[in-house]
């Protein structure tokens, strides 16, 4: 147990925890943004948008996560150079790797969002849309006050589902060199095979923690919520 | 095309019309814009990755035969052995969690959970060092670790596809069979489960999708897949971003006709009339793929 903790402190776990509670939350509220963009988009009275929102959705749905990071990290920041933190500080290529992981994970889980979404709408009855546009709403006032409300409380459920993927998937930025948790954990067992099965279980029990609250939670809210019917 | 399934919008009329154009062109104009901005990008002299000789390479035959397709193979060899296992797994643990034995069901029940929050690479890194350092294996450590990894949570998530799919039978079909005499096992095994797993069927080639992507988390332990090959080559002629694009179309195109085999097969279900439930939504977990709602 002393040799665990000692590998603890040495290798800064609680900061590689707090590493991926960071990731989880930029990236949360990242892929939310663009998912309702998706969204509104997929189901707008213009062909065109439709086409995009249903393109992204495609496209980004069947490609890895693990090819995606790297396309942000190698091609866009080290092989075109686009930076987005002050190259003059001294932590600039962590910040960079950070930023463009958390871009990565939002704009990966923006197409799980964007589903959810329009399963959420599709759960609104046809009667609401019709009474919207009745009292002579056009398209995005129906959509903005009477349609997502009720299709965001509909969602819940995939939208919880999608949150602890990416709660999961914040691993996979760890390939980039960002120090969250599962980083450490290949540094620490390199360090002391021996401690394999506790290291392990060190670092499940850090996901049981975040992601079995997080469901408990949306499952309750999904019903507390639940537009009855 | 077929209309969407909640019409949100009035038939539009000649004013609407134009306008929708209006915004339509505008639309297209600017993902032009970023498309274009995207290409002088790639083609700014420092970092030219739009030139002949970057792509020229995947015209010669030994690009592919010596990187591209070796590595899809060992992808696709990884994500298909371990869809076998873990559906083998998935049906017992499933089985397990229906059991009528209070420890059995309970096992199995902590043991799904569980492997159903713990990251996917997590459980590879940990199979990839339990084969280096507890059994010893001389060769083949990252492959152990892909397919172990993924066998341990996808034969979770196929467990919950087989309760839900058990589940959703009607409850006639177990009482039929304990009426003309079966025992509950074997009423489970031959009436029970051939039902379940049938319905089940689309879920289980979306969750195809889900290990063959999954298997791309195999870079990181060393294992020689498609991604792994593709950035071996790159690295030969610099050209790392059209290599990239050309292994996402390939992610792409067998992803995006395992969804369409998938709603295909739910389709025919559906016209048989043996649609099976989707799985139970109120579980924390995985994204499976969400209910097939009406194609925009």
């Amino acid at each position: 147990m002393g040799q665990l903790a000692e590998l603890i402190s040495k290798y800064h776990v609680a900061l590689a925890f707090w590493m991926t509670i960071k990731l989880t939350v930029f990236g949360g509220l990242g892929a939310l943004i663009i998912g309702t963009l998706v969204a509104i988009f997929r189901v707008a009275p213009i062909n065109v948008l439709r086409w995009i929102g249903t393109g992204y959705v495609n496209i980004i749905r069947n490609t890895p996560l693990t090819l995606i990071v790297f396309f942000f990290a190698f091609g866009v920041l080290n092989t075109l150079n686009i930076s987005l933190a002050d190259q003059q500080s001294p932590t600039s290529i962590a910040d960079n790797n950070f930023r463009w992981g958390v871009v990565a994970l939002s704009v990966y889980h923006a197409s799980f969002v964007a589903e959810a979404l329009r399963s959420g709408v599709n759960t609104v009855p046809q009667g609401q849309a019709e009474a919207a546009r009745a009292i002579g709403l056009s398209f995005l006032p129906s959509l903005t006050q009477i349609i997502l409300p009720q299709a965001f409380r509909g969602a819940i459920a995939p939208l919880g589902n999608t949150l602890v993927a990416l709660t999961k998937n914040t691993t996979v930025v760890s390939t980039i060199g960002v120090a969250e948790i599962s980083y450490q954990m290949k540094n620490m067992i390199e360090f002391s095979p021996q401690l394999l099965y506790a290291i392990f279980l060190l670092v499940a029990i850090c996901f049981v923690v975040l992601t079995l609250p997080v469901g408990a939670l949306f499952t309750y809210l999904s019903r507390r919520l639940a537009v009855q019917r | 095309m077929t209309a969407p399934t909640t019409v949100l919008f009035d038939a539009p009329g000649p004013k609407a019309r134009v306008r929708h154009l209006i915004i339509g062109i505008v639309g297209l104009v600017v993902l032009l814009l970023i498309l274009g901005l995207v290409i002088r990008g790639l083609a700014n002299p420092r970092n030219n990755q739009l030139t002949a000789e970057k792509w020229s390479p995947f015209l010669q035959p030994s690009t592919w035969l010596d990187y591209l397709l070796p590595g899809l193979l060992s992808t696709l060899k990884a994500a298909g052995l371990a869809i076998v296992l873990s559906l083998v797994f998935g049906i017992l643990l499933g089985i397990g969690r229906l059991s009528k034995i209070r420890v059995v069901s309970m096992v199995s029940g902590v043991f799904v959970e569980f492997f159903r929050s713990v990251p996917v690479l997590v459980m590879m890194l940990f199979a990839y060092y339990f084969a280096l350092y507890v059994l010893h294996l001389a060769s083949n450590q990252p492959f152990f670790g892909v397919v172990v990894g993924l066998v341990f949570y996808n034969s979770s998530v196929i467990a919950e596809l087989i309760r839900s799919g058990v589940g959703s039978l009607p409850s006639g079909q177990r009482e039929a069979g304990l009426a003309v005499g079966l025992t509950e096992g074997q009423a489970m095994w031959s009436i029970l489960l051939p039902q379940a797993i049938t319905a089940m069927l689309p879920s289980l080639i979306s969750q195809l999708v889900v290990v063959l992507k999954d298997t791309a988390l195999g870079y990181i332990i060393g294992y020689y897949d498609l991604v792994r090959g593709g950035q071996t080559f790159s690295t030969n002629f610099g050209n790392l971003i059209p290599t990239m694009l050309v292994m996402a179309a390939m992610f792409i195109v067998i992803n995006y006709a395992l969804t369409r085999i998938a709603q295909g097969v739910e389709h025919s279900l559906q016209r048989r009339g043996r649609a099976g439930g989707q799985p139970d939504e109120s579980l924390p977990g995985e994204l499976t793929q969400p209910p097939v709602v009406a194609q925009l």
